[in-house]
């Protein structure tokens, strides 16, 4: 059988590359999606499932923007993978809270907040709770509490069923999606195009190549002229049994699957590659658990685990087209949860270059060129 | 408490055995044991059982020594107490009553034993169908005894089982077993080693005579387990056995195919791990005398790979050796030469293994079980799902587990991940599987009482 | 459904402890788990899953979390695990459990 080159090939199979390629198929070409190991760092199967505005690109205007026309974009999207996939990813969008038990952080948030309505205009939507007010809303809410945060454009969703729900859209819609994958040079061709040696020892050539390979695309950047270098950032998340009855909240460090599972994270830490849960830190989620929502004291934690966020140099998105090798682009982000509409939309256009998109030239990485330099 | 030299998890025969050894040679042993007695699953409740449930048999009687040999100033048994992770250091993290403490000591020993293989097929999550040894728990602990039971499946817990209860005067209905001649063939080249460890092979037969003695219905090379429930509560257990179906109706259908180590501790504590081939499992890698590849972590016991409990004893003896020999109490000289005598039992209990991993096999059809069959039961996922989720690509545990939440719920993956592997294997048995990684807490812990969790000195910045 | 207990639980002798059942008082041998009381009592169910399928106590040796029952109000209890008291009250679950104890259904 004569095998036909792919037209655009992604590296990557989390959120972020099936986001894409699920965009390219939908615009019309052939994808082709080569995803890592089993026990690669996968972000995409660590995460906490937001989807989430308040407070981000507070300092960085186009950043704020584009979580903003995500948020919108979420119903219509979610909608679409149900068509195409037939899973429900549990979209809930009704809003989340952020708790503050640190009076000083609770007035440096709402200085944040307001910061980013600035940005967003009309589009703005936030309240700032003080403990009481909070707590008569919501009763179970803990004495320690000094204050919320709250945005009706907040929600989550179910983050490993969107995975399964990405996967077999991108696969429904003819993409091939190839497990096991993993790229271990790219070797671009010098009348174009591209070699991707595979880590087993085969070669996948492609005319175009779209890097999306979260904390892999550090030593696969360079093979393509880029010059942004992700690092990890460890986060680490408790679960616990499953209840049946619901919270009266989603929050950004306390959620509850749509199975019914409590989720306590948001810890940050620099620990290099390793992405053990240590002990200190699930103490500490714990105690945030209990202080918030006391009620939790007696459920039961069934596992503990760390998850390798994907930062840029600034935590932004970046999105560029190797201007060395034509035919090259890196898509990177930690919020391939929230961004996921638009990667599977805007975003190819932008590759297929068929629309102008003015607003992604603010997350080009030539923004991290002096710092390269120097 | 005193200041501890050595954490022994677990109050089976591995731990015991390595406790009196320790003790004797002048440490100071905590021992954190999960159920209110000591002894393990094979000697479960045996010093309570002392004047009584004599049908239980010698050799379980037998394990009241070890029992008896924790009466030692040196050795702390703490019993109810759940470990639910191990850091570096060595440091031990474990909850009794509701309340969690971390203890640290120069070595830990991870004597966690084993636990039965699970025997998935349509109707196994029924209430009536239960593992054999399940029922044995209960006939140690509660003097309770299976009425109008059938014993199915494979290996030699069925016939000391069996033979327990026609001693208790409660026989086995039926017995159905899988293995099949040409399995039976396929292991005599196996047998002359296995006559080092002939009282075993002896006993074995004496348990087979037993159940012929007692006229139990036999079957063999049966296959296709199917349990339905009838209207009273029954079980309906139907198999393909001579060349045709059969249907036996009885009050409980008690399954049984070997045991396999419980790796999850190991595995959290970041043990590297091997496949043992010949019995199908998982196990931690470890040295003659069963230090591992963490520092100050040993193990010893079924935990380390399946021998039995006069294995798990002679291993806990060798750890316990080893330790000494490493803290200073002994010289390597005298640990190589108290050695010999362990060694050597070590060497008669194991000697049997070969001829009962191949022998005993566990059918495939438990490995990889029908697509309707419940794989994952706290999830409830079903092998059907699993095999959609291969199709999609998925290639590992991993992927499987986030993909279905198999293996996600309060058990952790101990009542899935060994069928999950016998399904991500089917039709590419060579492909290497890692195994699943293990999380802490390896046993569900309350997060109010994380949250109360203590910690005495600040690490250094 | 009420099914016979699967078990036969030997005549001997020694101290006995009283405890509930789906509030029917019942009696035990003393030193037993819960989960033993449990399927010397009853051969039905004692947990129903979250899907609604019938589960009681399964491996007795805390591996399995089938035998999650709720006792003196704490749901998801290893019924196994759990050393029978006098006066305990025991009941069995359907369902997932609730935040503030007590179960669906």
């Amino acid at each position: 059988m004569q095998q036909r080159t792919p037209e655009i090939t992604i590296i990557g199979g989390g959120l972020v590359g099936l986001s894409v390629a699920l965009g390219l198929l939908l615009a019309g070409q052939r994808v082709r999606v080569l995803d890592g190991a089993d026990n690669d760092a996968r972000a995409s199967q660590g995460n906490f499932g937001l989807i989430w505005g308040q407070g981000k690109g507070w300092d960085f205007a186009p950043y704020a923007n584009w979580t903003m026309d995500a948020l919108a974009a979420w119903p219509a999207f979610a909608q679409q993978l149900q068509e195409l996939s037939g899973i429900d990813v549990a979209l809930d969008q009704s809003g989340g809270y952020e708790f503050f038990t640190d009076p000083s952080e609770f007035d440096a948030f709402e200085a944040e907040l307001t910061q980013q309505a600035t940005h967003l205009g009309h589009r703005a939507r936030y309240e700032m709770l003080n403990g009481d007010d909070l707590r008569c809303q919501m009763p179970g809410i803990g004495p320690d509490v000094v204050g919320a945060s709250f945005s009706p454009c907040d929600g989550h969703v179910n983050p490993l069923r969107f995975l399964r729900a990405l996967r077999c859209s991108v696969q429904a819609m003819g993409g091939r999606v190839t497990m096991g994958a993993t790229v271990a040079t790219i070797r671009p061709q010098p009348g174009g195009g591209f070699a991707l040696a595979l880590a087993d020892g085969d070669v996948v050539n492609t005319e175009q190549v779209v890097l999306c390979a979260g904390l892999g695309s550090a030593s696969l950047a360079g093979d393509l002229g880029f010059i942004t270098q992700v690092k990890p950032q460890l986060g680490e998340l408790l679960i616990t049994e499953k209840l049946g009855d619901r919270l009266p909240f989603l929050s950004s460090t306390i959620r509850q699957v749509d199975e019914g599972g409590v989720q306590i994270g948001g810890t940050k830490a620099d620990a290099g590659l390793d992405d053990r849960e240590s002990l200190r830190v699930m103490a500490k989620l714990a105690q945030h658990a209990v202080t918030v929502f006391p009620a939790l004291a007696d459920v039961r934690v069934v596992r503990a685990w760390g998850a390798l966020r994907v930062m840029s140099p600034d935590g932004y998105p970046v999105y560029a087209k190797s201007t060395a090798h034509p035919g090259a682009f890196l898509v990177t982000c930690h919020s391939g949860v929230t961004l996921a509409p638009l990667h599977a939309s805007v975003l190819a256009d932008w590759i297929l270059n068929t629309s102008p998109i003015p607003d992604l030239e603010a997350f080009d990485e030539c923004r991290f060129a002096l710092s390269h330099a120097a | 408490m005193a200041e501890v030299d050595l954490i022994i998890i677990g109050a089976g025969p591995a731990g015991m055995s390595t406790a009196a050894v320790a003790a004797r040679g002048g440490l100071q042993v905590l021992m954190l044991d999960e159920q209110p007695q000591p002894g393990g699953q094979i000697y479960r409740n045996v010093a309570q059982n002392r004047a009584k449930r004599g049908f239980l048999g010698q050799a379980y009687a037998a394990g009241v020594d070890l029992v008896d040999a924790l009466d030692h100033p040196g050795i702390t048994h703490v019993a109810g107490a759940t470990v639910w992770r191990l850091d570096k250091g060595p440091q031990v993290t474990w909850s009794r009553g509701g309340k969690s403490q971390t203890t640290s000591a120069a070595h830990v020993l991870l004597a966690t034993g084993a636990q039965e293989r699970p025997a998935p097929f349509p109707g196994w999550t029924l209430p009536g169908v239960m593992p054999a040894g399940a029922a044995q728990i209960l006939m140690k602990t509660a003097g309770m005894l299976p009425k109008d039971a059938v014993l199915a499946g494979s290996g030699p817990l069925l016939y000391l089982i069996a033979a327990q209860m026609i001693d208790a005067g409660s026989p086995p209905q039926t017995l159905v077993e899988t293995q099949t001649f040409t399995q039976m063939l396929g292991a005599t080249p196996h047998l002359p080693r296995a006559l080092f460890g002939l009282p075993t092979l002896l006993k074995g037969l004496g348990l087979i005579a037993k159940i012929r003695k007692a006229a139990v219905p036999r079957y063999t090379a049966a296959s296709g387990f199917h349990a339905t429930a009838t209207e009273s509560g029954k079980i309906q257990f139907s198999f393909r056995a001579k060349g045709r179906a059969q249907s036996l109706t009885c009050g409980l259908l008690l399954t049984h195919q070997g045991v396999i180590p419980g790796t999850h501790i190991t595995r959290a504590a970041g043990i590297a791990h091997e496949w043992n081939a010949a019995q199908g499992a998982f196990q931690p890698q470890h040295d003659l005398w069963g230090e591992t590849d963490q520092p100050g972590l040993h193990v010893a016991g079924d935990g380390a790979g399946i021998g039995g409990a006069e294995a798990a004893a002679a291993a806990g003896e060798l750890a316990a050796l080893n330790i000494l020999c490493q803290s200073g109490r002994i010289s390597s000289d005298t640990r190589n030469q108290r050695a010999a005598h362990a060694r050597a039992a070590l060497f008669r209990a194991r000697a049997i293994r070969p001829f009962l991993d191949a022998a005993y096999p566990p059918p495939a059809e438990i490995l990889a079980p029908t697509d309707e069959t419940i794989v994952c039961r706290c999830e409830e996922v079903s092998a059907g799902a699993v095999r959609q989720a291969i199709g999609e690509g998925a290639q590992g545990h991993r992927q499987i587990k986030t993909s279905l939440r198999c293996g996600m719920g309060p058990c952790q993956g101990r009542m899935c991940d060994a069928t999950l592997r016998g399904l991500l294997s089917e039709g590419r048995a060579n492909r290497p599987i890692s195994p699943p990684r293990a999380r802490s807490p390896i046993k569900p812990i309350a997060l109010g009482e994380l949250a109360a969790l203590s910690f005495p000195q600040e690490e250094p910045a | 459904m009420n099914v016979a207990s699967r078990f036969r639980t030997l005549p001997e002798t020694g101290e006995s402890v009283q405890f509930t059942l789906d509030g029917v008082p019942a009696t035990a041998p003393a030193g037993v788990t819960v989960a033993a009381a449990l399927v010397a009592h009853t051969g039905a169910w004692t947990r129903q899953t979250a899907q609604g399928a019938p589960r009681t106590a399964y491996c007795m040796m805390g591996v399995c979390f089938d035998c999650l029952v709720e006792v003196d109000g704490t749901p998801n209890t290893q019924a196994c695990m759990t050393l029978l008291g006098d006066g305990m009250t025991v009941r069995r679950q359907t369902g997932l459990r609730n935040l503030n104890g007590g179960h669906d259904g």
